[in-house]
């Protein structure tokens, strides 16, 4: 059991020893010595050669505006669907469900095709249309269930204070809501921060890629000796680490309240 | 249902609450439903992305049905379920049911939960980072694992991992269970907290061994999960593209080819759009036959839980 934990962890513990080595480092000691001290060179290097500041900027852009957005989306379906309990909403909910299984293999030469006809391909704005909508589609599914069970009394009470429909979702359905919607906050986050097949079509500027897209690239193009590799990795993982110390308990919750409603 | 908006001052009235679902609605048509059903209907002319696509009807699909390349890509599909559904769902079974049975009562349930973070931190990581730190360690020369290799006595057993085309495929797989095990184990570890604890203390005084209980309570307890994260992961699977783009580009000659990067390779390295369609079109039907199944069993299970 240990063995296997940290056989998972260890590709981590790789990729940080390496990138603290200077290149001759390297090259004398092979990838499993100890570093001798701390030479952070390589990441300084690797940092301003892709502009790693920038793409963290659009990668956290990116994904922030479309936790948001994605989140009102799916607060507004859900609304109508769970407490709304409009006509045919099995149905309606099916469809969000199959949208979101789409494979973006199936949208991603339209959308490319389409962007350019008006004008945004290649902005980052044309990413965060299209991930809004794609993550609302797993919100509305969610969130449209455990809405579903939402006690009818509170509702029915504010009606009867005068709240119209308006009212009652941000004062009373929202408020309550909160710890799904915290869920879904970050998992849409997560999510978006990792996709790489859209960004890797529409975002073609060095100026506009996210984080995942550069490394991608990077690595496509086997540019990178050993130490860049490292650097890339480690300044990669290190987000994704933050995420997961900040977000751990959000995220295990997230992913069994998703996976059984 | 448009027409009722307007008539909300009655909360009688079931339909008033459409006017929320419109901006939903709009923005998917125009996002979800255009380009899919423009892709759809690409799939059916030959189109090099410039010009007015040729209508050719079922010629793709027939061009698809003789194409060994698709094919091939299917069956390494095959391998990729095999990679990111069954082995993880099995091994996360396995671990979930050894952390919650016996970690979490032996050593209590910190440690339970260090260990499954450990093998969750793969699944909040960019796949083109995981992609970047494991083309790394198996690479030919100078790689961890054929370094490591070496440092134990076994230096016969290197290899090019990534770029031997009988090996290539094993090394995209293994890199993929490693990426998704932590899935299943949360999945099943939250879903055994529902389990009375009652089942097992009375099995273990029954002198029933580890595996029995696992077989016999486990198991069918957590059945509905396990249905749900097979049909996700497979999903998932047939989805792959990211791994395969960082990995191997498909490559050695093929050898890692997948559905979805073939039709990208089509679509932006061929500029065989209409064809690039079909293969993504042929996709998407085979993945929404999967979700329809998949929700039916959810429901199934659901149903004969209660």
């Amino acid at each position: 059991m240990c063995v296997g934990a940290a056989f998972m962890v260890l590709p981590f513990a790789i990729v940080a020893l390496n990138a603290v080595k200077s290149p001759a480092e390297y090259s004398a000691g092979g990838p499993l010595s100890l570093p001798e001290g701390l030479y952070l060179d390589g990441l300084k290097d690797f940092w301003q050669r892709v502009d790693f500041g920038q793409k963290l900027v659009n990668s956290v852009l990116i994904s922030g505006s479309v936790a948001a957005g994605a989140v009102v989306l799916s607060v507004l379906n859900a609304y109508a669907i769970g407490i709304g309990r409009i006509k045919g909403r099995p149905y309606v909910l099916a469809f969000f469900v199959l949208a979101n299984m789409l494979p973006q293999e199936a949208l991603v030469y339209p959308v490319y095709y389409l962007s350019k006809q008006v004008g945004l391909y290649d902005t980052r704005l044309s990413v965060i249309i299209v991930f809004t909508v794609v993550q609302a589609a797993f919100g509305t599914y969610l969130l449209a269930s455990v809405l579903g069970s939402f006690p009818r009394e509170v509702i029915e009470a504010a009606r009867i204070d005068g709240a119209n429909k308006w009212q009652v979702l941000w004062r009373v359905v929202v408020p309550v809501s909160r710890p799904t919607i915290g869920v879904l906050l970050v998992f849409f986050f997560i999510w978006t921060w990792n996709e790489f097949l859209l960004p890797l079509v529409m975002l073609i500027s060095n100026d506009n890629q996210t984080v995942s897209v550069a490394l991608g690239v990077l690595q496509g193009q086997r540019l990178m000796d050993a130490t860049m590799t490292n650097a890339a990795a480690l300044l990669g993982v290190l987000p994704a680490i933050v995420f997961f110390l900040l977000f751990q308990r959000t995220l295990t919750r997230g992913i069994a309240v998703g996976a059984v409603k | 249902m448009l027409r009722r908006v307007r008539g909300g001052h009655h909360p009688a009235r079931r339909d008033s609450y459409a006017a929320f679902l419109l901006p939903g609605t709009l923005a998917f048509l125009a996002v979800v439903i255009l380009p899919f059903a423009m892709n759809t209907g690409i799939s059916f002319t030959d189109w090099r992305g410039v010009g007015t696509p040729d209508w050719t009807g079922l010629d793709n699909y027939r061009r698809l049905a003789g194409d060994a390349a698709f094919w091939e890509s299917f069956r390494h599909s095959v391998a990729m379920v095999v990679a990111m559904a069954v082995l993880p769902t099995f091994l996360g079974l396995v671990l979930a049911a050894a952390l919650f049975d016996y970690i979490g009562k032996h050593f209590g349930s910190r440690w339970a939960a260090v260990l499954r973070a450990c093998f969750y931190l793969p699944q909040v990581l960019p796949i083109a980072v995981a992609g970047i730190v494991w083309s790394w360690i198996l690479a030919p020369e100078n790689g961890s694992l054929n370094e490591l290799l070496k440092a134990v006595g076994l230096g016969s057993l290197q290899q090019d991992w990534l770029g031997d085309p009988d090996l290539a495929l094993y090394g995209v797989m293994a890199v993929m269970v490693w990426v998704q095990i932590g899935f299943p184990l949360v999945v099943f570890m939250a879903g055994l907290q529902r389990v009375d604890p009652g089942l097992y203390e009375a099995a273990e005084l029954d002198g029933a061994g580890w595996w029995r209980r696992f077989w016999h309570i486990t198991l069918p307890q957590i059945r509905p999960e396990i249905y749900v994260v097979l049909v996700w992961c497979t999903i998932a699977a047939l989805k792959v593209f990211g791994a395969v783009y960082v990995l191997t580009k498909g490559g050695p000659g093929g050898a890692t080819n997948v559905p979805s990067y073939f039709s990208f390779q089509n679509f932006f390295e061929k500029t065989q759009v209409g064809y690039g369609s079909a293969v993504s079109t042929v996709l998407t039907a085979l993945i929404l036959a999967l979700a329809l199944i998949g929700l039916r069993l959810q429901t199934r299970a659901e149903d004969e839980d209660r």
